[in-house]
């Protein structure tokens, strides 16, 4: 079965960046879009999400929230969460949710190590 | 006049949220640092009006006496960005930022200087990732701190005295530490300025989407 990967951003242009980026990393995966936590909510009850990309900085739950949540339904799922706010505070609460940072502004490079390695924690799930 | 201008379409505008969403993320990273205690700094909008309409959107939202760190930025686009709180949220920031560590008298004294700062730390951060995501160099003048309302704010015209210009407004919610302290980001631009801008966001669009859209 292919992967779903769950892209949630508030920005339209952020979601296009992100989703282009994971193109280029894993062309194979399927791309999944949602605006805030609430539609990511939604989209989860009638999808299959194995891997989610949050951005912290949105209007109602943050993605540190979204993030907590996920964790709590999917203990494996490989979920990051993308900022610029690269505070102490902000990465104990994304550790303490097992969820890996991405910088902001996404680039390849600073997504590539996070895909790889959820690409290969769900082949080993799978096995 | 309506006070909104329409300018920018509905993906630059949500381009230029994003940029500036980055450069106030790094900017609490960086304020982090100065105050020790986890800092939130976020836009959830922007919004292109009048120089009237930014005096307005004010007004309806703060009848106080207001303070406000201003610098001048000059490059492809040019003007005046300022860095605006209540006045009685003021003090609250110069705690934050000084640590609680002063006594009164002095927290005072040194009140314009952490605002300086703090707007030094905010409004560089902003201004220098817009220059670096749309790759154009920025020269920005040291912070300067001035009391007054949405009237005095705008009409300070960098340039001339008239010149048509527009404010991007950005609302900011900031907190330190659990305490809120609600502000404004400005910034004065001439309608060249602000045309030069949107043929950038519009370059920075077509860089990082390509094809896609």
């Amino acid at each position: 079965m292919g992967t779903t990967v769950l892209i949630v951003d508030d920005s339209k242009l952020a979601r296009i960046v992100l989703g282009k980026t994971i193109a280029a990393l894993q062309p194979d995966w399927t791309r999944v879009e949602a605006g805030n936590a609430d539609e990511a909510i939604t989209l989860l009850d009638a999808h299959s999400v194995d891997v989610a990309i949050l951005d912290y900085n949105m209007p109602g739950r943050d993605g540190l929230a979204l993030a907590e949540e996920l964790r709590a339904r999917y203990p494996a799922m490989p979920i990051a969460v993308a900022t610029a706010n690269v505070q102490d505070e902000i990465i104990a609460r994304a550790r303490a949710a097992n969820a890996t940072f991405i910088p902001k502004p996404v680039t390849e490079e600073g997504m590539r190590g996070f895909l790889s390695g959820a690409a290969l924690r769900l082949k080993s799930n799978t096995q | 006049m309506s006070v909104h201008v329409i300018l920018l379409d509905e993906l630059e505008r949500d381009a230029l949220t994003e940029l500036v969403n980055i450069g106030v993320s790094r900017a609490a990273a960086n304020l982090r640092k100065m105050v020790g205690e986890q800092v939130l700094l976020s836009v959830p909008s922007v919004e292109v009006v009048t120089r009237e309409g930014a005096a307005i959107l004010l007004r309806e939202r703060e009848s106080g006496e207001l303070v406000a760190v201003r610098q001048d930025f000059e490059g492809v686009f040019s003007g005046r960005a300022l860095l605006i709180f209540p006045k009685s949220n003021s003090m609250a920031l110069v705690h934050a930022v000084t640590g609680g560590a002063l006594s009164a008298e002095d927290a005072a004294d040194m009140e314009n200087e952490a605002l300086a700062e703090t707007g030094n730390v905010v409004l560089n951060s902003c201004l220098a990732t817009m220059a670096n995501m749309l790759q154009q160099p920025l020269t920005m003048s040291l912070p300067e701190v001035i009391c007054g309302n949405g009237s005095t704010f705008f009409n300070m015209s960098p340039t001339t005295a008239d010149d048509g210009g527009v404010v991007l407004f950005l609302y900011i919610n900031f907190a330190i530490n659990d305490r809120d302290i609600r502000g404004y980001i400005a910034m004065l631009m001439d309608l060249p300025s602000l045309q030069a801008l949107k043929a950038l966001i519009a370059d920075f669009i077509e860089r990082v989407v390509g094809d896609v859209v």
